[in-house]
């Protein structure tokens, strides 16, 4: 029972670990790798006006839940106004507000959008109770369209798409010709197909938003219709009559309100400019799984805030770091100060960089052990010597800090991020073993520290490892597994063939 | 000399490695709770003297810092004495009086000390800077080992001992440390103290090591360290035997000294003794550690498992070459 009980331990830690990670490669596509992109697209919406004087308030319409396309990630550009952002009715308003503003205005919107399936049509509409009150002439000719349509149409559907066709010939009937003005845009067309559906009780709406082009400078804005057939809402192409929004198409806002409105200015327009990038797929593949309702993504760190994330980030790292040092105090046989130290200074490496972090690092411990030989002399007690080095390094790490600002070295600020505790016992024991055992056994002992935190700092932040265990922290239970298996490793340590190799050379002869 | 050894070889030597030490001899063999008699040196020495066991004399105890300023008092005009951590590990924060200078102490190395760098040096040990864990310790002041004539030539300042591994009671490996100017007359070999193998079974040493490396001569006073025999080594066995009863410790490293007048005591005992040894002697202990699980009686008093470590493992000699091929 007992040879038994940590094979099988580990078996199943490996097991549950590796069958979760290849569900949720498959089922869920999460990425294996962080190079993993997928197409996304850069909305901008460039707003400009002449300020006449007075408070100006500018509003514009901007994407809430486009069909098709998930919003990844927005911002507004407004030097000096406030800004606010609502919700109205069926759409969202960003509002910009500032007191004094002179000469020309410019604000920006900008939103990543990424292709993505969504449900935001389903949305079951009653019938209209009532037709609007047409005047005599206009009543004859919708109810003579109304007519004509019906006799070929099977649902609402068809009998929209047929009302478009109509509305879009070149030359139009009679009855078209009385309800559309003059020269008739794609937007008028739209609005007079609400007002006829509006007579056979079909709810419809119109919609507008923009063709994803990659470069465009200055993209047109088109209007879509909606109609709504008791369970969800059909987009149709107001010159064609076809169904469903093309997949190019991100729809901006919804009803026949204006895309801006500008108080206290002139000349208003809004350009918008598109350009293509790639995301991350992770991003997807989190938003995807979580409206798939999956158990494993809904307990997922990737549901967290994401300043949490940002901790966990760090922190499911440390197990990967504990490992390496296991590996290296019990197969390689490396000696270092503190058994978790070089983990934890790795992860204060990651913050500097390696470069300044060993730079930094080895200038500290060095200030740090003059000044605790300087305080052997004054012969103190153990714990307020300990605490007078806590005090001091913590005064050197801002004295660091102070002085690569006023020399413009930046990495030098970071030193503050050191854990400073860590750093005065290292040095306390630095200066034991230096006492003790000499000067060289100590700078072994210090460099052996540093190298094996330098590893850590290498493996631990290395772009896939930290990719891998945050997408798939169930990886740690492959971690605890082999943790387990070194536990029971009673072979030679590296260093040990070394040391041994006089007495293996001395039975030979 | 080839880089690395190959672990094949070690393992047909029967080398222990830390690891093998660790999970298969110490885990199973030293039962935690009996760790307070070998890490505490104070208990090591009250068991010692219950139960019959030469021990050096116990010159006083400090506990407390104000007892640190008033250690003139237990010193009592003594001027050679030894002050040692009761907590210590691997021979750290021991200090070796020999004697006075005008109003300082001399240390073994003759750097003077006066008495506030005594008791400076006894603060320390109280705070716990030479103890595991960083835990609050107690110093102990005792009898100064004078070394016996025979290792007059081959030591350094310091007193040399006798480290023996014992295993279940059964006597299996022991070295010689003699002290060096680089051990500061301390006898740790991971201070710089030379170890010299010993054959079991009639006290003379063997081969000597140095620095993990092979030696034949005391490098600070250039006499040959081999072929020396130990003074009163069935006592030596003997002792080194008692302490499994007197610890309960399944896997022991025995310390013990050879004074001039008062012949082998017992300085002090550890739970994880070091793998030198097996460089010294040039025998795997494994090896050993295996035939005493083998064939030796568990149950067996002391003088029988003296007995069976002198016929088993008895034998070895500096000229031995011991050799793999089959004679």
């Amino acid at each position: 029972m007992r040879r038994w009980h940590l094979p099988v331990l580990v078996a199943i830690l490996t097991v549950t670990a590796v069958s979760l990670i290849v569900y949720k490669v498959r089922a869920l596509g999460y990425p294996m790798t962080p190079a993993e992109e997928i197409q996304s697209w850069i909305i901008e919406a460039r707003l400009s006006f002449e300020a006449t004087g007075g408070a100006a308030k500018a509003e514009l319409a901007i994407p809430l839940d486009p069909p098709g396309y998930s919003i990844l990630d927005e911002n507004f550009v407004s030097r000096g106004y406030g800004l606010q952002t609502e919700r109205r009715s069926n759409n969202r308003v960003a509002i910009w507000s500032t007191r004094r503003p002179s000469g020309r205005q410019t604000l920006y919107y900008r939103a990543t959008v990424t292709p993505h399936e969504s449900k935001s049509l389903e949305q079951a509409v009653p019938a209209l109770a009532a037709p609007p009150l047409y005047d005599e002439l206009h009543s004859a000719a919708v109810n003579a369209i109304l007519d004509e349509v019906r006799s070929k149409s099977a649902d609402i559907a068809t009998f929209s798409s047929l009302l478009m066709q109509m509305l879009a010939r070149p030359t139009p009937d009679e009855n078209a010709q009385l309800l559309l003005p003059r020269q008739a845009s794609r937007e008028d067309r739209v609005r007079t197909a609400i007002y006829v559906l509006a007579g056979a009780h079909i709810p419809a709406r119109m919609a507008r938003g923009l063709r994803l082009v990659d470069g465009a400078r200055s993209a047109q804005v088109e209007a879509w219709i909606e109609v709504n057939n008791g369970q969800r809402w059909i987009p149709i192409d107001p010159d064609t009559g076809a169904h469903g929004y093309p997949p190019d198409f991100v729809m901006w806002w919804r009803g026949d309100t204006p895309l801006f409105s500008v108080e206290r200015g002139r000349d208003a327009e809004v350009r918008f400019s598109v350009t293509r990038t790639m995301e991350e797929a992770l991003e997807t593949a989190t938003r995807q799984a979580q409206l798939s309702e999956s158990a494993v993504a809904s307990y997922s760190l990737l549901a967290l805030p994401v300043h949490t994330q940002n901790v966990y980030r760090s922190l499911l790292l440390i197990p990967v770091g504990a490992l390496l040092i296991v590996f290296l105090r019990n197969v390689v046989g490396v000696q270092t100060f503190g058994t978790f130290m070089p983990v934890l200074i790795a992860l204060a490496f990651r913050q500097t960089d390696l470069v300044a972090g060993v730079l930094l690092f080895s200038v500290l411990v060095t200030l740090g052990l003059a000044v605790r030989f300087y305080l052997e002399h004054l012969k103190l007690l153990l714990v307020p010597r300990l605490a007078a080095v806590v005090i001091i390094v913590i005064l050197l790490m801002a004295f660091v800090s102070i002085l690569s600002q006023r020399l413009r070295f930046e990495v030098g600020l970071s030193v503050a991020l050191f854990p400073m505790v860590i750093l005065a016992m290292t040095i306390e024991r630095m200066s034991i073993v230096w006492e003790e055992h000499g000067p060289a056994d100590a700078i072994k002992q210090g460099v052996g520290s540093l190298i094996v935190a330098a590893g850590c700092y290498l493996i631990m932040f290395d772009l896939r490892v930290e990719h891998f265990i945050f997408v798939f922290p169930e990886s740690l239970l492959l971690v605890l597994a082999l943790a387990l298996l070194l536990g029971r490793y009673t072979g030679y340590r590296v260093t040990e063939l070394l040391r041994f190799r006089a007495l293996s050379e001395a039975i030979k002869r | 000399m080839k880089w690395l050894a190959s672990p094949r070889h070690l393992r047909e030597l029967g080398v222990l490695g830390m690891n093998a030490r660790n999970a298969l001899y110490i885990g199973p063999n030293n039962r935690r709770r009996y760790y307070p008699r070998v890490d505490d040196k104070l208990l090591t020495k009250q068991l010692a003297i219950d139960a019959g066991i030469a021990v050096p004399e116990l010159y006083g105890v400090v506990e407390t810092q104000h007892g640190a300023r008033r250690i003139d008092r237990i010193l009592d005009g003594r001027s050679d004495f030894v002050i040692k951590p009761a907590r210590g590990s691997g021979g750290d924060g021991i200090t070796v009086i020999t004697g006075r200078i005008g109003g300082s102490y001399r240390k073994a190395s003759g750097v003077p000390l006066d008495l506030d760098d005594l008791s400076h040096h006894i603060s320390n040990i109280l705070s716990g800077m030479y103890s595991l864990g960083g835990q609050p310790d107690r110093a102990m002041i005792e009898y100064r080992v004078h070394a016996h004539a025979v290792f007059g030539s081959i030591s350094y300042h310091g007193v040399p001992d006798v480290r023996v591994i014992v295993y279940r009671g059964y006597p299996v490996l022991a070295m010689l440390r003699l002290p060096t100017r680089l051990s500061d007359g301390k006898a740790n070999l991971h201070q710089g103290a030379i170890g010299v193998g010993i054959d079991i079974g009639g006290g003379r040493t063997t081969h000597g090591v140095w620095r993990e490396m092979p030696v034949t001569v005391h490098p600070d006073t250039m006499y040959a360290i081999a072929d020396v025999q130990v003074p009163d080594w069935e006592t030596v066995l003997q002792l080194s035997a008692r302490a499994y009863e007197l610890t309960g410790l399944g896997y022991l490293g025995v310390d013990i000294v050879i004074d001039s007048n008062l012949g082998p005591l017992i300085l002090e005992l550890n739970a994880r003794p070091g793998l030198s040894i097996q460089i010294a002697n040039r025998v795997g202990l494994r090896s050993r550690l295996e035939v005493v699980d083998r064939d030796g009686d568990r149950k067996a008093p002391a003088e029988a498992r003296i007995a069976f470590s002198k016929a088993r493992f008895g034998g070895s000699r500096a000229s031995d070459t011991p050799s793999t091929e089959p004679a």
